[in-house]
């Protein structure tokens, strides 16, 4: 989509950053991390669609063509494992009972 | 074997799981639910809407209790292409008065408030729990869950897995087909605190009044949507798009929902607003087709987990589904308990009370939705096409005479890049779906 708000001033705001973005929302971070990414396959991957697909923008590729992934701040979406090519790449459990995301506004 | 310990044990007490206790506990069995999260609601994301006519069976006067934000009175459907929209805006003040049809209400609130009505009917309810696995006898049939507490072995004559669109147990089970990008979409939700008076002045009611703004063409061409809701004191928006979509797409999510935020139709609402929170959740939007099977020997699926959320176009309605196959599935379970069978047969006449209700009727009836609604043409051609008959009927042109007729809607068609055939094919297919 091209197009832009009116130049009336009318709903033009800066965007915030995606660390504020990401600091609205309440994690109770466990010790454990429940999704695990098999950085050799991920070398093997040519389209890495988890990178941007992934809502919290918990992976990042490395220099050496891997994946480094933070389960700090995951959603708990299911959408890495759904759009990942490689079946094994990202192992994917729940948080223990408790702990993870806590949505107040969903 | 060790003799169950509960008649059954639900998993997730959101709105499926909440109902399915809710009548269970209402029919005197023993039944607790199995929650992750450390409330009830605090792992749900939705747009959103509840449309509560569901509830009118089982709470009476459910709207004197439930936790509202602002009841729907303005419903409107815009199309957008470019910098253009047009909306079909529907109001009635009738929705704004009991019995009333849909509310904009908060998960982490609403699913409290429905767990509650379980918990009080006599359900047991354990927070802050995984059901890590599912438990099964010498036999091989399910009869119960493993949690992450320890000694947290809960053993049931059913399980009632209503644990997400994620649903391990359902995997577990062997009955949830293999996960499948195509038949899932991405919400990506942002809440913006607004002022409770400007929002009524913006959107144009009085207060606990609400609007349901639903957008097609505003996701850069990835199959989906946009929606914009209003809440007492904050304004959701955000976008669903296609999961292949957007993987195939290279854009993060995010950027759609500033696209939406920006557009000149929509920016003007939100001038001002703060972000409270940012959310994302999956929806299973394969419909009747993409379902799980039901049951299974100890064990029957409800909610989001067997894909219950109804995404037909124009009907975007996934609480009211999981609360409606919830009960069946209470119901079902109970009677199956009553005649000692607790087998796939036994639990069959789950399936059979789905079927003749609204849940399965509707999405039976919709079945070819999905796939008519994300089609290319009506995501990527149609919100122009159908801009530029509308530019070109209400644009003055003098001296030029006003187009019109046959000629001009086909070349309209033609510069969005629809033919005839095509046009009037989608027409007949929206007709059989819809009609």
């Amino acid at each position: 989509m091209s197009s832009t708000p009116d130049s009336g001033g009318a709903g033009r705001w800066p965007e915030v950053s995606f660390e504020t973005r990401m600091a609205t929302v309440e994690f109770r971070v466990g010790d454990r991390p429940h999704i695990t990414v098999d950085g050799d396959t991920c070398r093997g991957c040519t389209t890495k669609a988890c990178v941007h697909a992934c809502p919290a923008n918990l992976f990042a590729p490395t220099a050496d063509g891997g994946i480094l992934f933070n389960y700090e701040q995951c959603f708990e979406c299911g959408t890495c494992y759904m759009v990942c090519n490689h079946a094994g790449a990202i192992t994917w459990t729940y948080p223990d009972g408790g702990h993870g995301v806590v949505f107040r506004h969903g | 074997m060790a003799e169950p310990i509960l008649d059954a044990v639900v998993v997730g007490a959101g709105p499926a799981g909440s109902a399915a206790a809710l009548a269970l506990a209402r029919a005197g069995r023993s039944v607790a639910m199995v929650e992750r999260g450390p409330f009830p609601g605090s792992k749900n994301v939705y747009g959103g809407v509840v449309y509560g006519r569901v509830l009118d069976t089982i709470i009476p006067r459910w709207w004197e209790e439930v936790p509202v934000e602002r009841w729907v009175v303005r419903r409107s459907t815009m199309v957008v292409d470019g910098d253009r929209s047009l909306a079909i805006d529907y109001r009635t003040p009738a929705w704004g008065a009991a019995p009333y049809n849909g509310m904009t209400t908060v998960r982490a609130e609403f699913d409290r408030w429905l767990a509650g009505t379980a918990t009080d009917a006599g359900s047991g309810l354990v927070t802050s729990t995984v059901a890590t696995g599912l438990l099964r006898d010498e036999r091989g049939t399910i009869c119960g869950v493993r949690t992450d507490r320890p000694g947290g072995d809960l053993r049931a004559r059913v399980v009632i897995a209503c644990d997400g669109v994620n649903s391990f147990l359902a995997k577990e089970a062997g009955i949830h087909p293999k996960a499948d990008a195509r038949h899932h979409t991405l919400g990506v939700k942002e809440v913006r605190a607004l002022d409770p008076d400007r929002i009524d002045e913006r959107f144009g009611v009085a207060r606990n009044h609400g609007v349901d703004v639903e957008i097609l063409g505003c996701t850069r061409g990835i199959p989906g949507g946009g929606f914009l809701y209003t809440n007492r004191d904050t304004v959701s928006v955000g976008v669903v798009v296609s999961l292949t979509g957007l993987a195939a797409s290279g854009v993060r999510p995010e950027e759609l929902v500033a696209d939406v935020r920006a557009h000149p139709a929509v920016a003007p609402l939100l001038a001002g607003s703060e972000l409270v929170e940012y959310a994302a959740h999956l929806i299973p939007e394969g419909g009747y087709d993409a379902m799980p099977e039901l049951v299974t020997d100890g064990m029957v699926v409800a909610g989001d987990a067997a894909a219950m959320t109804l995404a037909a176009g124009i009907w975007l309605e996934g609480v009211n589904f999981a609360i409606g196959s919830g009960l069946a599935a209470g119901r079902a379970v109970d009677a199956a308990i009553a005649a000692g069978d607790t087998s796939a047969a036994g639990l069959a006449r789950y399936r059979r009370e789905l079927e003749a209700s609204f849940v399965l009727a509707d999405h039976k009836r919709f079945r070819k939705a999905p796939s008519l609604v994300l089609s290319d043409r009506v995501q990527q051609r149609y919100p122009g096409l159908v801009c530029d008959l509308v530019e070109g009927l209400f644009t003055v042109d003098n001296p030029t005479p006003k187009p019109g007729g046959a000629s001009f809607a086909l070349s309209v068609a033609r510069r969005n890049g629809v033919r005839l055939r095509e046009l009037a094919a989608d027409a007949w297919r929206a007709a059989r779906i819809f009609g």
